[in-house]
């Protein structure tokens, strides 16, 4: 049983993970977007937005560091555990907790919103139950810890070797079944947000526009070049006709 | 000096009547889908008035455009590149719903299938957005005529400028427009040469045709950012908020490569626009649009535009690569003569600093109208100076639109025209024409009948020089029938026409150009109605003729799921 869920379902994760995005990049480049709702409602977006996003910008940092980090570096800087336990903690709540505030904030809005409500497909709203899982369940592993206090459970000595022997193809199965329950259910979960990730409006994610700090203001292209990517098609996903009575029928992206 | 060529218009806007018909054949061809409901690539908005979308122009308020910085670099209004990129969670200023208008239909099935009564059936208003129940009280062109402007002329951003620089208080001036002055403003995107559209785009996804300066949207990169509507001060780029795309008008690149005019153009009724290359210097684009003083804006532009029958901007042009087709357009262009050799047509806002490409004459009729109306000679040279001078609002008005509010300029293009008006009645009424009025207005009077020519009598041919791309494929010294793989030399080829592994919607499409160039020629061959094989079923109406009703023009009725 842990070797399933320890050995095997990471890599089926990280295939479906890299194989999906790859697979949306090739076929779906027009389905690969942010899908922005500003123009229906942009009062409540002004505050859940930026409040979720920056929070989860700060877990994934968290993330990273937490996992792929190991304790043996930060021992030789001379961060002790208690001290680098209680950072994590205290800036992870916070983070946690702005996330978790921002997409209560974004929720409460698609539902409310007639226009936003209309334009949430199903997609959307399982990509969204995982992802608040996902969330809710990672504030509870850092709430037993805060609670647990000096005795908590050191994920670095468990779940983090785990982590990084996944990608030296050779899974430490024993170090994450000794990790308590709540760290393995939380990571269950994120498998799934990752394997559904490429199939997701979370897509978006990956084309981060950091290159717009670099590039020149004026683009030119030659029409040669973007024969193979017109910027209009017809028959294609865009191209659906206007209408009340059969907007159900009318499928939107990842319906 | 690196010469590149730009496809421009001109608007003549004396001869607008206002009728729309440009809005509706653009919108059939191209925003006729969902998701684009409310975005009209071309509108036409009644001056005074406030503009689609609601008071677009006030750039405090949206910033859109560039603005010049103390050390004199151009900057976007909206903020810098950093930012951009740490509001893009939630784009600061733009534009909602309620600012465009919530579209609608009609429940005409409600008239269709009404029971036998004794009350008539009515048709309720359904919003497109949401599909509920709705009240219309906005649209695209819902002043039109100065409909409301005696309440809410005063939105007018133009008028709002017009009295701060005039010093009076907004209640004040009594609305003088209303009686006096209103004429019609058809709005495509401008193709700037210096766009803030496409510097707002964090992807990249806007990108600016070296061959024709046309501006466009990459569907397949454009990830839904959103900047660029911020970014955009015509607001001439909308959201689709079906597909999460920006979407904007393409200059019907489709046709103009073949050489057709673009859709609006073909279809205006008042045959006032016209269509032709500009030769420009893009070296000089960036310190061009950022000379201190707003008013020197619009020569700044005009000094961008290069003479093509100059020799020496002959050879640099051959050196980009630039065909002598293009070169022969160049010289015969109609926008370049009426931009450049007449100086009667103008930037819109140049103070956006984005060097529009979409130039109006602006319109001497009212002041005409008005004059005729009182019983003045109103094709008398004197009277119409006299009244262009007299009436200081219309041409305060014109000169906030065109030239940053420099009332100089907009007071030489309109006696030009006046002028034009003048020496033209004695030509036609066989009296010995004066030639003192050319001379008054810089021009001889062999110039003054060509410009007549081409502004009044404007033949299809003089108002549209377009030269095809298959020049710019031979100038590449591509066989014909080289060229023809090479245009359909795209991922998959032509076998796109088929289905792709994963059905319609995936693998590439084939290009739109590839994809009406085989549909027109088939169309000019065959004589038969337009097919609609190449479609999969569907019907182009970009290269529909009328002609019967093809196959696949309505939709095939559906089994009994509806
Ligand atoms: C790293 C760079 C990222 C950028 C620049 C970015 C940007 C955006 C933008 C512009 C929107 C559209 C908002 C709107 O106008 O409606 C959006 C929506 C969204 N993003 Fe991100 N995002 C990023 C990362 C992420 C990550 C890591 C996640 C989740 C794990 C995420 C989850 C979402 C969700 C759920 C929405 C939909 C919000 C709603 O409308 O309900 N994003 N993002
Ligand atoms: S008018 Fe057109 S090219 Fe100019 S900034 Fe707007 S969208 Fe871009
Ligand atoms: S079709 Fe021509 S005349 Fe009619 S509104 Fe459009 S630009 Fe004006």
């Amino acid at each position: 049983m842990d070797v399933v869920l320890w050995g095997v379902l990471p890599y089926l994760t990280l295939a479906l993970l890299i194989g999906g995005t790859i697979w949306r990049y090739r076929f779906d480049k027009f389905g690969w977007t942010t899908r922005s709702s500003q123009l229906y409602e942009s009062r409540l977006l002004r505050i859940g937005s930026p409040l979720f996003h920056v929070g989860i910008l700060f877990v994934v940092v968290g993330h990273v560091g937490g996992l792929i980090v190991p304790e043996s570096l930060t021992d030789a800087l001379g961060i002790s555990e208690n001290l680098y336990h209680f950072n994590a903690l205290f800036f992870g709540s916070i983070a946690g907790f702005c996330t978790l505030a921002g997409i209560a904030i974004l929720i409460y809005r698609r539902r409310r919103t007639g226009p936003v409500f209309m334009a949430t497909t199903k997609n959307d709203k399982l990509m969204y139950v995982i992802l608040v899982a996902a969330i809710v369940l990672g504030l509870w592993t850092t709430v037993v810890s805060i609670g647990a206090g000096h005795a908590a459970h050191n994920y670095r000595e468990s779940v983090s070797p785990w982590f990084r022997s996944i990608f030296w193809l050779h899974p430490d199965v024993e170090s994450m079944a000794a990790a308590p329950i709540q760290f393995h259910i939380h990571t269950l979960v994120g498998m799934v947000l990752f394997a559904i990730w490429p199939f997701t409006r979370l897509v978006h994610a990956f084309t981060a526009p950091l290159h717009y700090l670099f590039r020149p203001y004026i683009v030119y292209r030659s029409r040669d070049e973007v024969a193979g990517s017109a910027a209009t098609r017809a028959s294609r996903p865009g191209w659906a006709p206007v209408g009340t009575a059969d907007r159900d029928h009318q499928p939107r992206e990842g319906r | 000096m690196r010469v590149m060529a730009q496809m421009g218009m001109v608007m003549n806007l004396d001869k607008c009547i206002g009728c729309h018909t440009c809005s509706v054949t653009c919108k059939q061809a191209w925003t006729n889908r969902a998701g684009t409901e409310y975005v009209w690539f071309n509108n036409v908005e009644t001056r005074p008035g406030q503009g689609y979308p609601r008071r677009y122009e006030d750039q405090e308020k949206w910033r859109g455009g560039w603005v010049r910085t103390r050390r004199g670099r151009l900057t976007l209004r909206g903020g810098n590149r950093f930012r951009k990129l740490l509001t893009i969670f939630a784009s600061p200023v733009q534009p909602e719903l309620e600012d465009y208008y919530e579209p609608w239909t009609y429940d005409y099935k409600a008239l269709i299938e009404a029971p036998l009564g004794d009350d008539f059936p009515v048709a309720r208003p359904k919003s497109l957005i949401t599909g509920e129940d709705t009240k219309i009280t906005w649209s695209a062109n819902w002043d039109d005529d100065l409909g409301g402007a005696s309440e809410m002329g005063h939105l007018d951003p133009i008028v709002e400028a017009v009295n701060a620089a005039r010093g009076e208080a907004n209640e004040k001036i009594r609305f003088e427009f209303e009686k006096t002055f209103m004429f019609y403003l058809p709005r495509i995107c401008e193709h700037c040469l210096n766009p803030s559209c496409m510097a707002s785009c964090p992807s990249g996804a806007i990108y600016k045709r070296a061959e024709d300066g046309i501006v466009l949207v990459d569907q397949d990169r454009c990830r839904g950012w959103r900047q660029c509507i911020t970014g955009c001060p015509y607001k001439k780029i909308y959201f689709n908020h079906k597909s999460g795309k920006a979407e904007k008008c393409t200059f019907c690149y489709p046709r103009i490569e073949v050489g057709i005019p673009t859709v609006c153009s073909e279809t205006c009724v008042g045959r006032l626009r016209y269509l032709g290359l500009f030769l420009y210097d893009v070296d000089k684009v960036t310190a061009a649009a950022s000379v201190e003083d707003e008013k020197d804006l619009y020569e700044a532009q005009l000094d961008l535009l290069l003479d093509p029958n100059d020799p020496a901007v002959i050879r640099a042009a051959k050196e980009q690569g630039i065909p002598d087709d293009w070169l022969d357009a160049a010289r015969r262009s109609p926008v370049y003569a009426l931009a450049k050799v007449y100086k009667v047509a103008l930037p819109l806002h140049p103070e956006y600093r984005t060097m529009p490409m979409v130039w109006y004459v602006p319109p001497l009729s009212p002041i005409v109208d008005l004059l005729a109306k009182q019983g003045h000679d109103a094709e008398d040279r004197d009277t119409l100076f006299g009244a262009i001078d007299a009436l200081r609002i219309p041409v305060d008005y014109l000169a906030e639109l065109f030239t940053a509010g420099d009332t100089e300029v907009v007071t030489r293009v309109l006696q030009r025209l006046a002028a034009m008006r003048a020496y033209m009645r004695d030509v036609t009424l066989d009296r010995e024409p004066d030639a003192g009025i050319p001379a008054s207005v810089g021009l001889t009077e062999e110039s003054m009948r060509a410009m007549y020519r081409l502004m009044a009598i404007a033949k299809y041919e003089e108002r549209y020089v377009i030269p095809t791309v298959s020049a710019l494929d031979h100038q590449q010294k591509a066989h014909e029938l080289e060229e023809l793989a090479c245009s359909l030399d795209y991922d998959e080829g032509p076998g796109m026409y088929g289905s792709a592994a994963f059905g319609e919607a995936s693998g590439r499409p084939a290009p739109v150009a590839v994809e009406t160039f085989q549909a027109l020629r088939q169309r000019q061959t065959s004589g038969a109605e337009t097919s609609s094989s190449s479609l999969r079923g569907r019907v182009n109406l970009l290269n529909w003729d009328g002609n019967g009703s093809p196959e696949g023009l309505f939709p095939e009725a559906h089994g009994g799921d509806e």
